[in-house]
């Protein structure tokens, strides 16, 4: 307690530099009060807030704020024009209905909240010493908490004690992002050797940690004990809120972070507001609606100015004063009608269209989230619509930047070929037995009788159902995120997918590897070589290094991952096989004392005693839970421990290969982070070689003929995406040496591979392995190779000293981490390489092909080596086998400058030079980027990520567009996080066009953010891109559906309610207006106003939602099957500047019709104000509804009831009002004016002939429209009347005939294919020449290469025209071998 | 935890599965219902609109209208009407030298009588109106000047009207009834007619004064304070409007019917008109028998008490004589209105007869591809 002080003084200097948060225990010291407890409040308001906060959000709307302006107005005594009570009418309407709707939310937010925060959990109290039931509100930062089995962490808790023997605690972090597997957390590193019960009475550590943050997989912190040592704390030790405690008995940690400060609760951020184009445009034209508003409100008032003038003094009878009694002058009174004919004109704005947006977007949203066709079967999920605004841009999209693995594949990997020490295994059996399934599959989709046909699979079914019966009641699982659509029948695929909510990755098909019989035989080669070194105590490295590598090869595969085994009968439970206890290397000492005896050949086959149990147990204390051994006791320890390891690998397991426990083996299960790592260990399994356990210090594999070894797991260097690898540093059981088992992308692992000092033969290998490399990725395999380096004890002890320091630092850890990993994983010795087929996800092939033709560029962003991606790219039809490729890998910025400017002139000479002068030179490309569509060719850009760097930069991005939008697929490979939501952001802002970022992963998030519309894949991958996307669709080929048929729908239905509503307010007020014209511009209205303020909102207000909410200009059925419809909405067909202008033009007509010809029906009557402009107002109303009913294209009983029940609401509210008040509502005062009305026959008559006279222009244009010039939207709506014919015929004869453009491009692009290039000149600095190499036919299928060395200086640029017969990975094979094939080449060096 | 880190996900659609806390939750299928409603498949009647289709619509109404367009015209060309201008502006007028001396302020009346010649006997029952030109009674401040409770016979709004009235709310410190700008312009020419026979002696036409207002006006809208007796005294605290030569209970002395606030002239004359060029219903003169014409041609007389000015404003004073049909007054509008729409829709049903057989083939030859 010596250190209590200075530990206090820390305290209070963390509180003042607020970098670092200081967690005392609670039984020690009062609760840390001034970190926030555990309740948690997510609602926005309290009793007394609500309505001043909720009034203040909703202001910063600004067209409430101009409507409570003009409310506010209506006050003044000299302006009013309406009561003012009931001016304020609409306003407060608008706002208390979202007011309510906030609050009714609010509400429900309160109520979970309220559930939440009474949950029970164990909290230690320091009064009757003992874990007593707390709310969960109740649980303060330094709280010790006890958890069992299946509990819920009630906030972000450090752990501290675990039953469980090897110190972890399961979670399942489904809730948090998605991920299925099971995870393992640390008891931090200080309290590991406590053995019994956590005593939180004798806890007397502080905890410095990082201040609350949402990374959900970072933390950084460390503890400090009595005795003054620290101990860093890492993610590993904590157990965040949300999760479930999983196969563990019992957790006792410490609260860090509490309520709101939890991480999960930080990354819990509510649905995203976007603007959409849609809405962007409609603000545009709500100014125009202001100046037309303001324009109008100039001219009465200058009107009434004249009007006044024109009396010169003579006051008439009916000029009345002003209150006061005071005489106005015509220009005072001109401004006071200023404001007030705003006040009379505010309906032009209108005020509720916003609301109705908003409703019509939220039923878009509900119908959306209800479509059949949306719904994924086997996933059992569907799409979800995350943003509820942006529904009508999904009709508007231009460009889609799609990820590739998960997106347009299934992220679910099948092990197909491997090399080993340069000789391939090709699996030939396996990939027939892969290809019999996809037939079987087929097959049974049709016919659904489930025999006995296939007796391997049908055990394979039995197989998983048996265990599934078990565990189904006690998993809980809301997302399933695997799917088995390939996997065999319908029935199968089910059953497999309620099984893979228990196992991650592990379809009967990925797990079931049909080895290869050479390497099989190796294998069991080796195996027995292995057996008979040790019987003879011979050393590990007389193995015949062939034999040794296939060894390695297969223990890397085992052991170098993260892979989690579990028994099949209860999924959830870890397979606990330990054959022996070791901690990990805490610290340098520790390392040296471990190693420093010599004895570390593995002939000393010394049987020492075994007092390592004794040992440890003397270690382990109750109390003294940081003794720390002397350096005497820890040296004989760790001697002792080491003979005893290599005693126990070699002696511990039976000698002979035990079949039976093979077959035990065979049953469990691997749950893996990522889905290669468990379709590798399946393969390695299959050669029985397979991984049988796993704890945070050790591995265990199970070796043909070898039995049981333990590898102790000396250090995990994780994957991530920049080192693109992963590395084990393991103590070698059988050689007893340090080695380091490295797996990764194999551009990373081939640089790293140790060169200078190899034999022939391991650069044979390494040869022959880049071979193979290349083979793989033209097959479209994910390639990942293998290597291995074996460390002496210098080099480790030096290289641990800098990871230690690394590891305990809490400033920059990650970096530093890093580099150390990068120091390490230097000079590998290369064993092999594995292919991994990464599936096409179902109709992605026909989606990408419809969403084509609908108009939409589609842009593939991988992290995918370029051969993989290219060959997916052919496979899902992204790229044609008859179109040119052009291929962009520089590695110096000139070098890109240069490719993309070459690159340009080629395609300027190949398909411009004849045509057109549309295209346009690159420096002035961003200005013209605004017509749309612009030339696409029937070229492929593939482009990779280092020249993607370059060519993203400032001086070239122009360039890059240029190129890259006349292409009709791109295709950027080796591309980072950054990268991808770079492209698409400078996509978006060039070219100006709609973008759509589709992708299933975390390092899709920042693309989909970026984009104007982010689509996420409920996948494999976690929920991280669902979190941060706008929909969440469950596979990529709804996107299809989502885009043709609802984002049509929704931008068509939601334009033409814009429009209309235009329209409706614009027709309505210009009556107003024209009545000025006979009241002298005195602002007064002959309608009443009632009627006026209530228009909008009750009358005419629910036939446009129906219609705006389920009008369909075309039917589902003709949208998918032309795509062609799609364009309507790219080129904003819908709704464009002039249609509003044409709209409005309608609205002055109409109004015109509507005010004259009651105008000349009653001129020179006795009719009064109110009983004249009652006609009106219905008249009014009965040409808005009509105009709505001809512009509504279906007609469901909804609109039929909606339209009808306006007018039924119109009339008895009028007959209502009318009937009521003789003296309310001055100065209208409508007593009986309605009745009255309805008892003439003139009022029919004007209602019969006053809508026939507005509408007919309209009427006869649309009839004309539909007769002379059809849109192809509204021949597709014939097209579902009429007889069934083959769409290609419309796209042929008449959509092309709109789309002039597209079609003579597509047209000449093959007729250009056909002409052999010719000789060009350049910009004049660079001549090229490009030389025909093929004839004619063999063009057809060309590709062109453009390959830049890497050396700077005087470059030749060469252009390579080969023909592709064969596959295309031969030519970019051949490009890796550019030497020869250049050669052959007639080619032009180029001076830069 | 779980349910707070759901909330954004429950938000978004009502059926979004959420596990449930802690327990086991059976995950129910989150599949869409398939209802017609749900998949966006209600039966439903699609129009397209081309020529073909709307070419009907046309014919029918053109059919219809031209119909309707004659009789409304005929009707129209039935009614009798006599308009006479009595408002003096030329000076070989009689009321010219009433109109150009005048002051609202004035207390001796003036009269003039214009003679005017009906060529044409009028046979139904004969509605006199007044007219005026270019008076905007529909001015919005014009319009609000009035108390609608003062009217109503609400005592207290008789002794303090309402503020819509200023400023003609009180005079010399006296609330007046009725107050306000419709009231105190009231029209107060009062307007005689006399058939002049063949020998030369005049024959006063009676004329009704009542029954000329809007029912519910009379009997609902416009009470007396207090009911109709003794007016005089229910209008004490109250001085009469500023134009006003008259207190209000002096309206119509004779008849306690028609006096004060419901006087039918007074009645009529605040129902403000909607256009600047208005006619009011001043009397009624009902036909007597059914084989004399309620107004024979030949010469009448019209004897005016002329005390409306309206040459300030340039405006113009009118009587009319008309006859009255089903649809109203004489107004041959609507007649020539159904007449020419109806003529135009058969005239476009025409246009689009041809556009249909020139152009629109597709929905014929649909399947043969071209």
């Amino acid at each position: 307690m010596a250190a209590e002080v200075p530990r206090k003084k820390k305290k209070r200097k963390g509180r003042e530099n607020k970098k670092t948060r200081t967690v005392l225990p609670n039984t020690l010291s009062e609760p840390n009060q001034r970190y926030a407890n555990n309740q948690i409040k997510t609602t926005k308001y309290t009793l007394l807030s609500f309505l001043p906060k909720n009034l203040f959000e909703q202001f910063h709307r600004f067209a409430n704020v101009y409507f409570v302006f003009i409310a506010l107005l209506n006050f003044v005594p000299a302006l009013n024009a309406f009561q003012p009570e009931l001016a304020l009418a609409p306003v407060l309407f608008i706002l208390s209905v979202t007011a309510i709707k906030d609050l009714w939310e609010d509400f429900r937010r309160h109520r979970s909240d309220t559930e939440i925060n009474h949950l029970d959990c164990l909290v230690y109290c320091r009064e009757h010493r003992r874990y007593v039931e707390r709310f969960w509100k109740e649980v303060l930062v330094g709280d010790f908490i006890r958890l069992r089995c299946n509990e819920v962490v009630p906030a972000d808790v450090l752990l501290l004690s675990s039953s469980d023997p090897d110190r972890l605690c399961h979670i399942e972090t489904a809730t948090l992002d998605g991920e299925t597997n099971l995870k393992q957390r640390q008891v931090v590193r200080s309290f590991y050797d406590l053995d019994c019960d956590f005593d939180p009475l004798k806890y007397n550590s502080v905890i410095e940690c990082e201040k609350p943050n949402n990374d959900l997989n970072r933390f950084r912190g460390y503890i400090i004990h009595s005795n003054s040592r620290r101990d860093a704390l890492y993610k590993v030790n904590l157990l965040l809120r949300g999760c479930t405690v999983r196969n563990t008995e019992e957790a006792v940690g410490i609260v860090i972070y509490a309520g709101h400060e939890t991480k999960a609760m930080l990354n819990n951020n509510g649905p995203r507001y976007k603007r959409s184009k849609l809405e962007r445009q409609m603000n545009l034209d709500v100014f125009w609606c202001v100046v037309i508003l303001l324009v109008m409100c100039v001219f009465a008032a200058v009107g009434h100015g004249l009007w006044m003038f024109q009396y010169r003094g003579q006051r008439p009878v009916f000029e009345v004063l002003s209150p006061d009694g005071s005489d106005l002058s015509p220009i005072t009174s001109s401004l006071y009608l200023f404001l007030t004919m705003i006040i009379v004109f505010q309906v032009l704005i209108p005020i509720s269209l916003y609301v109705s947006l908003e409703i019509v977007k939220v039923c878009q949203v509900f119908f959306i989230h209800q479509d059949m066709d949306l719904y994924d079967e086997d996933l059992d999920s569907r799409l979800q619509c995350r943003a509820l605004n942006i529904t009508e841009d999904l009709g508007q999209m231009q460009f889609i930047f799609s990820d590739k693995t998960g997106t347009l594949t299934e992220n679910k990997m099948v092990f197909r070929r491997c090399t080993v020490a340069g000789v391939e295994y090709s699996h030939d059996a396996n990939a027939r037995r892969l290809a019999m399934y996809q037939e079987i599959d087929s097959e049974e989709e049709e016919c659904t009788s489930r025999g006995g046909t296939l007796p391997r699979r049908d055990s394979i079914g039995s197989h998983h159902s048996a265990p599934m019966h078990h565990s189904a009641p006690v998993v809980l699982r809301s997302h399933s995120t695997k799917s088995h659509r390939r996997t065999g029948s319908r029935a199968e695929a089910k059953r497999a997918s309620i099984l893979s909510k228990h196992t991650a990755f592990s379809s009967p098909m990925e797990k079931d590897v049909t080895p290869d019989p050479q390497l099989l035989e190796k294998v069991n080669d080796c195996g027995a070589q292995l057996d008979f070194l040790r019987l003879h105590g011979r050393p590990w490295s007389q193995l015949p290094s062939d034999l040794a590598d296939i060894m390695d090869f297969f223990i890397a595969l085992t052991i170098c991952n993260t892979v989690v085994v579990s028994s099949p009968d209860q999924p959830r439970h870890k397979v606990r096989l330990r054959l022996e206890l070791k901690s990990p290397v805490k610290t340098i000492e520790d390392f040296i004392k471990r190693f420093t005896p010599s004895r570390l050949t593995s002939g000393s086959n010394s049987s020492s005693s075994s007092s390592l149990a004794t040992n440890r147990s003397s270690a382990r204390g109750c109390s003294s839970i940081l003794s720390s051994p002397s350096a005497e006791s820890t040296l004989t320890k760790l001697e002792e421990e080491q003979q005893q390891s290599l005693n126990h690998a070699f002696s511990s397991t039976p000698p002979s290969y035990d079949r039976k426990l093979w077959q035990e083996g065979a049953k469990l299960r691997y749950e893996a982070e990522s889905p290669d790592e468990a379709a590798l260990v399946y393969a390695a399994r299959a050669y029985k070689c397979s991984l049988v356990g796993r704890l945070p210090d050790q591995v265990t594999v199970e070796l043909p003929q070898l039995g049981k070894l333990s590898f102790e797991l000396l250090h995990t260097l994780g994957f991530d995406s920049t080192r693109k690898r992963m590395s084990v540093v393991v103590r070698h059981p059988l050689t007893d040496e340090i080695t380091v088992y490295t797996k990764g992308a194999d551009s990373v692992i081939m640089d790293l591979i140790r060169t200078e000092d190899t034999g022939k033969r391991r650069k044979k290998i390494l040869f022959r392995t880049q071979n193979f490399l290349n083979l793989y990725a033209a097959d479209g395999l994910r390639t990942l190779c293998i290597a291995k380096k074996t460390l002496n004890k210098e080099e480790y002890t030096y290289w641990l000293q800098r990871h230690l320091e690394a590891e305990t630092s809490i400033q920059g850890r990650e970096e530093l981490l890093f580099e150390s990993a990068l120091r390490l994983e230097t000079n590998l010795q290369l064993l092999g390489a594995t292919g991994i087929e990464d599936r096409l996800q179902d109709g992605v092939p026909e989606t990408i092909a419809c969403l084509r033709q609908a108009g939409l560029q589609i842009w593939v962003l991988t992290g995918d080596k370029q051969e993989t991606a290219v060959n997916i790219a052919y496979a899902c039809k992204l790229l044609e086998p008859e179109e040119e490729i052009l291929t962009l890998n520089a590695n110096s910025q000139e070098s890109c400058a240069l490719l993309l400017e070459e690159s340009l002139h080629y395609i300027q000479t190949k398909f411009l030079s004849s045509s057109s002068p549309f295209f346009q030179p690159p420096s002035s490309s961003s200005s013209s980027c605004h017509s749309l569509p612009f030339m696409v060719h029937r070229l492929g850009l593939v482009i990779d990520g280092r020249t993607l760097a370059y060519a993203l930069d400032r001086s070239l991005e122009d360039t890059f567009l240029a190129v890259a939008r006349s292409c009709r697929s791109v295709l950027c490979c080796r591309s980072t996080p950054l990268q991808k939501s770079m492209v698409v952001k400078l996509v978006r802002n060039k070219l100006k066009v709609m973008t759509l970022a589709i992708g299933d992963g975390a390092n899709d998030v920042s693309m989909i953010q970026v984009a104007d519309v982010g689509v996420g894949i409920s996948g494999q991958e976690g929920m991280q891109a669902v979190m941060a996307s706008d929909f969440a669709l469950p596979r990529f080929r709804y996107l299809q559906k989502l885009l043709l048929v609802h984002g049509h729908w929704c931008y068509s239905r939601l334009a033409n309610m814009i429009l209309y509503f235009f329209y409706k307010n614009a027709m309505f007020v210009a009556l107003i207006f024209w009545y000025q014209f006979y009241c002298g511009f005195s602002g007064s209205a002959m309608i009443d106003q009632w009627y006026l303020i209530f228009f909008n909102l009750m009358f005419s207000a629910f036939p446009q939602l129906v219609t705006g909410t389920l009008d369909k200009d075309v039917s589902s059925e003709t949208l998918q099957r032309l795509p062609q419809l799609y364009r309507s909405g790219q080129n904003s067909e819908g709704y464009k500047p002039y249609m509003f202008w044409m709209n409005m033009l309608d609205a002055f007509y109409q109004s015109l019709v509507c005010f004259f010809i009651p105008y000349f029906a009653y001129a020179d009557s006795d009719v009064d104000l109110f009983t004249w402009g009652t006609p009106i107002t219905t008249l009014a109303l009965l040409t808005i509804l009509l105009h709505l009913g001809v512009e509504t294209k279906t007609w469901t009983w909804m609109n039929w009831f909606s339209i009808i029940f306006s007018i039924f609401l119109f009339f008895s509210v009028a007959l209502c009002y009318s009937a009521t008040c003789p003296t309310c509502s001055s100065p209208s005062n409508p007593y009986w004016t309605m009745h009255r009305l309805l008892s003439e026959p003139l009022f029919y008559l004007l209602c019969l002939i006053t809508p026939v006279v507005a509408l007919l222009p309209r009427y006869f244009y649309r009839a004309c429209q539909g007769a002379l010039f059809a849109s192809p939207a509204g021949l597709g709506a014939e097209l579902k009347t009429g007889p069934v014919f083959e769409p290609h015929f419309l796209s042929l004869s008449e959509l092309v005939k709109k789309d002039c453009k597209m079609s003579s491009d597509f047209s000449k692009a093959p007729a250009n294919q056909d002409t052999a290039p010719q000789v060009k000149e350049g910009t004049g600095r660079t001549p090229l020449v490009v030389t025909p190499a093929s004839t004619p036919l063999q063009v057809q299928t060309a590709g062109v290469q453009v390959t830049l060395p890497p050396a700077g200086g005087s470059q030749p640029v060469k252009y390579s025209r080969k023909s592709e017969e064969a596959e295309p990975w031969q030519s970019d094979h051949a490009a890796a071998n550019e030497k020869q094939q250049l050669g052959a080449q007639a080619s032009l060096p180029i001076t830069v | 935890m779980m349910a707070s880190s759901y909330n954004a996900k429950e938000e978004d659609g009502p059926h979004s599965g959420t596990p449930g806390l802690g327990g086991a939750a059976v995950t129910k299928s989150k599949k869409p219902d398939n209802t017609a409603f749900k998949q966006q498949r209600l039966v439903a009647w699609q129009p397209i609109l081309t020529a073909g289709t709307v070419l009907p619509a046309f014919f029918v109404i053109g059919i219809f209208f031209i119909p309707i367009g004659i009789a409304l015209f005929v009707t129209s060309n039935n009614i009798k009407e006599f308009e006479i201008d009595y408002t003096g502006v030329d000076a070989d007028s009689p009321c010219y030298s009433c109109a150009k001396d005048f002051s609202w302020n004035s207390t001796t009346s003036c009269t003039c009588s214009v003679d005017f010649k009906l060529e044409q006997p009028f046979e139904s029952n004969v509605f006199m109106y007044y007219g005026l030109s270019n008076f905007y009674q529909n001015h919005r401040r014009y319009v609000k000047s009035r108390d609608d409770s003062q009217l109503y016979g609400d005592l207290s709004a008789l002794t303090n009207p309402s503020k819509e009235c200023e400023p003609y709310r009180t005079s010399n410190g006296l609330p007046i009834a009725p107050c306000g700008a419709i009231a105190n312009s009231l029209f107060n020419d009062t307007l005689e007619l006399y058939y002049v026979d063949s020998n030369g002696t005049r024959k006063e036409i009676p004329l009704v004064k009542k029954g000329i207002a809007w029912w519910t006006d009379k009997h609902v809208k416009f009470r007396n304070p207090g009911g109709n007796d003794n007016l005089t005294v229910s209008f004490e605290g109250n001085s009469k409007p500023v134009n006003w030569r008259k207190a209000v209970y002096e309206l119509d002395p004779t008849d306690s019917e028609n006096n004060g606030f419901i006087n039918e002239d007074f009645i009529v004359w605040m129902r403000t008109a909607a256009l600047p060029t208005f006619r009011k219903l001043y009397r009624i003169i009902q036909k007597k028998s059914s084989n004399t014409a309620t107004l024979p041609s030949g010469n009448y007389v019209l004897e005016i008490t002329y005390n409306y000015p309206v040459l300030s404003f340039d405006g113009r004073k009118r009587m009319i004589l008309s006859t009255i049909s089903w649809m109203g007054g004489k107004n041959p509008f609507l007649g020539i209105a159904y007449l020419t729409v109806g003529s135009i829709c058969f005239f476009l049903g025409v246009v689009l007869l041809i556009i249909h057989h020139k152009y629109d083939t597709r929905n014929t030859s649909a399947d043969i591809p071209s």
